[in-house]
């Protein structure tokens, strides 16, 4: 790992990927998106791209800054790669522009962008070797022959690589192609990195062992990642924002905390982890709180986060599974029957660190509650057809109206 | 790892032993198996029994006529094995293989039709490249109308295709009128009866077999392979040169085999197109058969012939193995 601070706030509960405290420099916070004199390195305005009759992207507008990694994330079909493959200039906009550094890329092919791009599929040239591979691009632009070599070696080192260099693609495993797709993008040291499903063709605990490697290598090299993804763990332990996209549109673009804390719609909610969904309608709308009267959660739901809604509208309160406890006993800190229902336990399912149970309420809406396995699991004190308690802090839920 | 053959004979515990097999298929595979016979090599069994039938037997004749003598009689040589006064009498004579050097005409004839193929294997690549390549990157609706044309020209008689080439390139043929009549030339083009019209009547008749291999590699080829080069900075056509023209080098040496091997032996082509002096091996052979009605040296010459070839069929197989192995290892 490399000794760099790291510059950027990370949710310490969503995922492996964080520095150890000593080698966080806290006062340093890495959100120029929050500062309005800083200037985005991309620019997309306005965006819409069509194929025929199909509209892939509709309408989007982002600003993405320098040092970055961030991250599109969203089912098939949601349009992120499309966006990609415009930034790339595979593609060009129906409508809108698309700014890199201030430039417009409107007509600039794929070879005159200051972007590189690590494809999905990954692309190697299958006649080429490693070393060749790599130095594809550098030979592109005409570099010396001694600074290729030192260039390549380089990159390769990085990538730790370097027994591999005389290989050909086929006579390597698939995380190392991985690599060597990484090495040939980043040898040309672009300031901006695209990356179409780095991690999709890796198994699981290569997958995450990778993540760290990412993460480090963009902040050795301070390059701007943007990474199309649809899996919503990866985006969470690597960015420093995500946008969610769906349909071609953008649903919602925050950090991993903002995105999973306070999901913007149901859409959301629903693709970011687990949620339970109560339908509802609004009693009390004040500055600092919410009343919501749920038929289906058997109780009313009081909710510090607001929506700003008129009393009687309809809305839904999304409450994650973890935030939900679970006990035998009627919760001392009952709040006169609000944010607290009963129901009867249907399910369990044991992963060793956690359990999740599903929890039948009285209207028949099924819950999903996580807990931590403190104690042993022949001491779990609840089992199948239990009947429970389940509470909530008014802080759980968030109030959405679509 | 032992992996049972795979066979499609049930397992010879479902026939007990004292019955004796009562259908013919029982009969049947029992037979097989006592040959060793699994249900692949059954299925490997049939091409080798085409090649040995139709390929080696009337090769093995074709040497043995190469080593006789020639005989007026029927048929024209002489035999190879004889029983002369109670003993084994074997001839076997090279004359016919002497021939070969003797008459530097032989030579002569090898030597053009090489370079006749050759220059037609060219041509053909120089064609057929950019055709194969228009129609692999063409939408995927329109490349099956536009195979078809180029294999449409294989439903009319390959002879009758010859002869509308001469009656195109005669000298009061269509393309000669054509030229005449835009002023573009005020004589005739003698081009019937010469190397010329052999060139263009093989580039012709040969350019599906360059564009099909060509056209195979070319579509299988990986897309993104060429936004990688152009994302790494390739303009298009350093791309093609570094990417798409090595990758497709397996088609290119399929496609320019395929040509090249029967054009050298071409020949109905040069005898109708060419001109009395286009020197061909093919023509020679013909004459040798049926005007000299000498079938040894006739043999001889194809003999030499398959010899001749035997060199770029195996660079052929090599390519072939090669490009396999990486199938195999992806």
């Amino acid at each position: 790992m490399s000794d760099a601070p790291d510059p950027r706030p990370r949710p310490a509960a969503t995922g492996p990927i964080g520095k150890s405290p000593a080698a966080k420099s806290p006062a340093v916070k890495f959100e120029p998106w929050h500062d309005p004199a800083a200037k985005p390195y991309i620019r997309i305005e306005k965006v819409t791209k069509r194929f025929g009759d199909f509209t892939a992207v509709d309408n989007v507008s982002l600003s993405i800054y320098r040092g970055e990694f961030f991250s599109l994330l969203g089912g098939s079909g949601s349009g992120k790669t499309t966006l990609l493959r415009m930034l790339a200039g595979f593609e060009q906009p129906t409508e809108g522009r698309i700014f890199i550094d201030g430039v417009d890329m409107a007509g600039i092919p794929p070879y005159d962008r200051p972007v590189n791009m690590m494809f999905q599929s990954y692309a190697l040239f299958p006649h080429m070797t490693v070393e060749n591979n790599v130095a594809f691009g550098l030979r592109q632009d005409g570099v010396p022959k001694d600074e290729i070599r030192t260039r390549v070696a380089e990159m390769l080192e990085l990538v730790k690589l370097t027994p591999f260099a005389k290989r050909k693609p086929h006579q390597l495993s698939g995380g190392q192609r991985q690599r060597v797709a990484l090495a040939r993008s980043l040898v040309k040291k672009p300031k901006l990195l695209l990356l179409d499903e780095p991690l999709g063709a890796l198994d699981k605990r290569l997958r995450e062992q990778t993540q760290f490697e990412l993460v480090n290598i963009q902040e050795k090299l301070g390059v701007t990642f943007v990474v199309v993804t649809h899996d919503q763990e990866e985006a969470m332990t690597m960015s420093t924002r995500i946008a969610v996209m769906d349909h071609g549109a953008i649903a919602q673009v925050g950090t991993p905390t903002e995105i999973y804390e306070y999901p913007n719609s149901r859409f959301t909610a629903e693709f970011i982890g687990s949620v339970n969904m109560f339908e509802g309608n609004i009693v009390e709308s004040e500055p600092d709180h919410s009343l919501i009267r749920s038929a289906e959660a058997g109780c009313d739901l009081y909710v510090t986060h607001t929506a700003h809604l008129a009393a009687g509208s309809h809305c839904w309160v999304a409450i994650r599974p973890e935030k939900v406890s679970i006990t035998k006993e009627k919760p001392a800190e009952a709040d006169g029957g609000r944010n607290v229902t009963r129901g009867v336990v249907r399910e369990i399912a044991y992963l060793g660190d956690i359990s999740i149970y599903q929890i039948d309420l009285a209207s028949g809406k099924r819950v999903r509650a996580t807990a931590p396995n403190v104690t042993r699991r022949t001491e779990l004190p609840i089992t199948w057809d239990d009947e429970v308690w389940l509470s909530w802090r008014p802080f759980a839920g968030v109030v959405l109206t679509d | 790892m032992p992996v049972p053959p795979p066979s499609a004979a049930p397992q010879p515990s479902a026939v007990p032993p004292s019955v004796a097999p009562r259908t013919l298929k029982d009969r049947v595979l029992r037979v097989t198996r006592r040959l060793g016979l699994t249900g692949r090599g059954g299925v490997i069994l049939g091409p080798y029994a085409w090649l040995v039938l139709f390929f080696f037997i009337p090769f093995l004749i074709v040497l043995k006529i190469s080593v006789a003598e020639p005989a007026v009689g029927i048929p024209p040589f002489t035999k190879l094995i004889e029983w002369v006064d109670g003993g084994l009498d074997v001839h076997i004579r090279f004359s016919g293989f002497q021939a070969l050097f003797d008459d530097d005409l032989y030579v002569l004839a090898y030597l053009n039709s090489l370079k006749i193929a050759f220059v037609s294997t060219l041509c053909c690549l120089f064609i057929g490249y950019p055709m194969a390549y228009a129609i692999a990157t063409a939408p995927e609706k329109r490349r099956g109308p536009l195979l078809m044309l180029i294999i449409l020209p294989f439903w009319t008689s390959f002879l009758i295709r010859v002869y509308a080439w001469m009656s195109i390139l005669k000298d009061e043929g269509l393309l000669n009128n054509l030229l005449l009549s835009l002023g573009i030339i005020h004589e005739p083009l003698k081009i019937l009866y010469t190397d010329l019209a052999v060139y263009i009547g093989i580039t012709y008749s040969y350019l599906p077999f360059m564009i099909l291999p060509l056209y195979a590699t070319l579509e299988k080829m990986d897309h993104t392979l060429l936004e990688a080069a152009a994302d790494l900075g390739a303009k298009p056509w350093k791309a093609f040169l570094t990417i798409t023209l090595p990758l497709s080098l397996p088609g290119i040496v399929a496609g320019s085999l395929l040509v090249f091997i029967p054009a050298v032996g071409e020949f109905v082509i040069p005898s109708l197109l060419g001109g009395s002096d286009t020197l061909m091996i093919g023509r020679e052979l013909w004459n040798l058969f049926f005007n000299s009605r000498d079938w040894p040296s006739a043999s001889a010459v194809a003999i030499a012939l398959l010899a001749f070839l035997v060199g770029p069929i195996m660079i052929f197989q090599h390519f072939q193995g090669r490009d396999q192995d990486k199938g195999a290892a992806r």
